[in-house]
């Protein structure tokens, strides 16, 4: 036992020796990059926080780019009966009446660090994940859609027909409550979301994706050179979705 | 001795009906009288493990690796439901389902419920054409 705690010891101090070493040897490799970077096998870590900032200066009235790439990748097709059909990100328009500026918002799963929806969920089925993306279980979810009612973004949709033809990466069925999922199978492979990634195809450029926590991201770096504000921040949820202008 | 000879009788038959009614299912499942699950399986090759560890213990592989996928985001392909579908697709109808699908067949065979596809796909990603 104590010939292997030494060993497990003296592993991790050449471990730390050797990741400083590598930040010290090369300046270019910063040590949050060796945090992030996740082997397949890894599970995720703490140390990330992905969050995204929308700049509603860049974004127009009328563009959907970003709700019909979600749609396209997720599988949300239109059943037909649009007010009960599920929604994982819709556009909303805000005139200020003093002024009569309009701003057009995306609004999705705000990725709260204190999430309502996890706290009411009865059977543990709503969660976050470590690195803050807040999930459905589909596996654990009974369908009371308490998150739906505890949500005040109202992120949360139920599915209420059976569905066929699911993306392989996006399982989505009956009876289960469903929100955006940042892409988690996209951002697990290293990809943008898709709205982020439709956004930026388009040119629109007012959808950033990435790490909060890493200081050298450019989201990280927008967000403290630029004013942004989180919605209800009154709420102290503490969203990981930003909104610059608005 | 009549009565004994005619116990004796009575008990040889008792026996032997005894042992036919043993090995009637046996004999019946040797010849082609019971429908067995048809599995075809149309792409050869080995599967992660072998066909006994498969056969007995793959709900607990998925279930295991369905946990560490949702909650800690670790997506290897060895154990994912997405990989045998992948895999066991069938040619002629793309999914595992069906009747003689890899999966359905012998589900309905061992009166299992499957709940899986009725969220995962039952095809492959670009059969499903989800994906454009």
């Amino acid at each position: 036992m104590s010939a292997n705690e030494t060993l497990s010891r003296r592993g991790f101090l050449a471990i730390s020796a050797a990741t400083l070493g590598g930040v010290m040897l090369a300046p270019g490799i910063r040590l949050i990059e060796i945090a992030g970077a996740r082997a397949p096998d890894q599970p995720v870590s703490r140390q990330v926080r992905w969050g995204l900032l929308i700049d509603t200066n860049k974004c127009a009235p009328g563009c959907d780019d970003c709700v019909k790439a979600c749609a396209t990748e997720n599988g949300l097709k239109n059943t037909g009966h649009p007010r009960t059909d599920a929604q994982w990100i819709r556009k909303v328009e805000l005139k200020d009446m003093r002024t009569g500026r309009v701003s057009s918002v995306p609004v999705m799963c705000q990725h709260c660090e204190h999430p309502p929806c996890v706290d009411v969920c009865p059977t543990g089925a709503s969660f976050k994940r470590a690195d803050g993306i807040v999930l459905v279980d589909r596996h654990i979810c009974i369908g009371c859609r308490y998150c739906i009612m505890a949500c005040p973004y109202k992120a949360r949709s139920i599915v209420f027909e059976e569905i066929t033809g699911q993306n392989p990466d996006v399982p989505r069925g009956n009876g289960c409550a469903e929100s955006c999922t940042l892409c988690v199978h996209r951002i697990d492979r290293d990809q943008q979301p898709a709205c982020v990634e439709a956004c930026t195809r388009a040119g629109h450029n007012a959808m950033i994706f990435g790490d909060l926590n890493d200081p050298q991201s450019e989201i990280a770096q927008r967000v403290a050179k630029y004013a942004s504000t989180q919605i209800r921040a009154d709420f102290k949820l503490n969203p990981g979705v930003r909104y610059q202008g608005l | 001795m009549k009565t004994n000879g005619t116990g004796a009788l009575t008990g040889r038959i008792a026996g032997a009906i005894c042992v036919l009614a043993l090995l009637l299912p046996v004999l019946a499942f040797a010849s082609d009288r019971v429908p067995k699950p048809v599995i075809n399986i149309d792409k050869q090759g080995k599967c992660v493990e072998d066909t006994a560890t498969m056969r007995r213990e793959h709900p607990d592989m998925l279930k295991h690796q369905r946990d560490m996928t949702m909650h800690e985001g670790i997506r290897t392909p060895k154990y994912s439901l997405k990989e045998c579908v992948g895999c066991h697709v069938s040619t002629k109808t793309g999914s595992v389902l069906g009747d003689k699908g890899f999966c359905q067949s012998c589900h309905e065979y061992a009166s299992v419920k499957i709940d899986c596809f009725s969220c995962h796909a039952s095809t492959r990603k670009l059969a499903s054409g989800a994906k454009p």
